[in-house]
């Protein structure tokens, strides 16, 4: 049988880095269970080291591919690297197919690389409801760099942002003509914009789109020690642009400790999470607690009452609890 | 106050990994089953084809799956399996139920079972019947709360 290993093993296991506590811990705090929470607090206060990076971008953009190449990268540079691979669950089932361990195969004898495929359990936004609390276990074991690996995104998915340093998106070409690279959105979220599929001729017109649109913003204020967003051309089929790519991520994240835009972002994320944890707790609450929804539903179905008078009602039994 | 709610079924899906050990490329028989276990409501890693003893450990190891399904249509079960169940072993998770689908005959399948392997599932088996025998395995609420009580 698994061995049945006690709360301060575990986390003792995580500090130390050890694979198998690592993923109990993961799988632990994924399915809430109590002593998750037991593990993270032990473990809360030795992570905060390590360079968590975002890759996002649509289905088929060669996330994953891209992983496996900076995995690459950062091995030869000697970092333990963990990745957070996230595919989404079925709006129907529950079920979920996770296929991004596949691009990353090679790495399966290197004790240096933790691979965690992770479903999104319908959290919405690309991303699973613990992405940051399952990075912080990472973190506390040692890994840095760790990769966010978000589901196939589209324009307005932009969670990534606030759970990472750095985010990276991805784009490939033969998605669309140039207005695509105007809208508002994903778009504006990439502290470095990959163009993949390098080998293919009109990527060069899809990373001239996404530079035209930069130049507007370089104009307005040149003194500032502002970031634009670099962009990378990559190739798996050329093996090009992967080096260049991990040097950029290197450039932004001392660029983020310079302008001390690191504290801020950390800031944001563990804020972030937190407000998730906490509007998630709420939602069990409404469900868990016996607040009869279905009086109120039945109440707004007849129209006597209206779905926002409905949702005050569900706060107020809440809150006289 | 009150603490938390007591987490739901729907937090603890089953996760199996579907690989292919060996060398034949027929991989039909573990995306159908890879699909199936999806539909059911199970969280399915798929690594597919080629995967030796070894990859398949070090991803049961790392994903912290309750379920390995291998598929296998190249004959070489004998030889590949006590392996796989060594390199479970060597990795601290004998614990994982293992269950197999393929080509495999009947006069193996009792020294397979032998070995560990808790079901077969050969040709002509009904999705449902695989999906049920899982189902009836695993108690993940019970296994997982097991650790750090």
């Amino acid at each position: 049988m698994r061995r049945s290993l006690s709360t301060e093993e575990l986390a003792k296991g995580v500090l130390n880095g050890e694979i198998g506590a690592v993923a109990r811990s993961i799988t632990a705090i994924e399915n809430d269970l109590p002593f998750g929470n037991d593990i993270l607090a032990r473990i809360f206060p030795h992570s905060g080291n390590a360079h968590l990076i975002g890759i996002t971008g649509p289905p088929g953009a060669g996330k994953s591919t891209l992983v496996n190449e900076l995995i690459r990268v950062y091995r030869a540079g000697g970092n333990k690297v963990a990745v957070l691979a996230i595919d989404p669950s079925s709006p129907l089932t529950g079920g979920a197919t996770l296929g991004d361990r596949i691009r990353m195969l090679e790495w399966h004898n290197d004790p240096g690389v933790f691979v965690r495929s992770m479903a999104s359990r319908r959290f919405g936004g690309g991303l699973a409801q613990h992405t940051l609390t399952v990075a912080h276990v990472f973190d506390a074991a040692g890994f840095d760099p760790v990769i966010i690996e978000t589901v196939g995104t589209g324009q307005d998915e932009v969670g990534i942002a606030s759970l990472a340093h750095s985010t990276v998106l991805v784009q490939a070409p033969g998605m669309g003509d140039s207005v695509q690279t105007l809208k508002a959105g994903a778009l504006e979220i990439g502290d470095i914009i990959v163009v993949s599929k390098g080998d293919r001729t009109d990527c060069q017109a899809l990373a001239r789109d996404l530079r035209r649109l930069q130049t507007l913003h370089d104009r307005e204020d040149v003194a500032i020690d502002r970031w634009i967003p670099p962009i990378v051309i990559t190739s798996t089929i050329d093996e090009t642009g992967f080096a260049k790519l991990a040097g950029a991520i290197g450039t932004h994240r001392e660029w983020l400790r310079r302008s001390g835009t690191w504290e801020e972002r950390v800031r944001t994320m563990l804020a972030t999470e937190i407000a998730s944890r906490v509007q998630r707790d709420l939602q069990r609450r409404i469900q868990s607690q016996g607040i009869s929804q279905d009086a109120v539903i039945e109440a707004v179905l007849n129209r006597q009452i209206s779905p926002l008078a409905a949702a005050d009602r569900l706060l107020e039994s809440l809150s006289n609890r | 106050m009150t603490s938390s709610p007591e987490p739901t079924a729907i937090d603890q899906p089953v996760r199996i990994l579907v690989a292919k050990p060996g060398l034949d490329g027929h991989d039909r028989g573990a995306k159908v089953m890879a699909r199936a276990f999806r539909d059911a409501g199970f969280e399915v890693i798929y690594t597919g084809l080629f995967q030796t003893p070894e990859m398949i450990a070090n991803a049961v190891l790392q994903e912290d799956v309750d379920v390995v399904g291998l598929s296998i249509l190249s004959g070489a079960h004998m030889s590949l399996f006590p392996a796989i169940m060594t390199a479970l072993a060597n990795v601290g998770r004998e614990d994982a139920l293992v269950i197999a689908g393929g080509t495999i005959p009947a006069a193996d399948v009792r020294k397979l079972k032998e070995l560990g392997v808790a079901e077969i599932f050969g040709p002509g088996t009904r999705l449902q019947d695989a999906v049920d025998f899982v189902r009836q395995h695993t108690a993940p609420v019970s296994e997982a709360a097991r650790d750090g009580s």
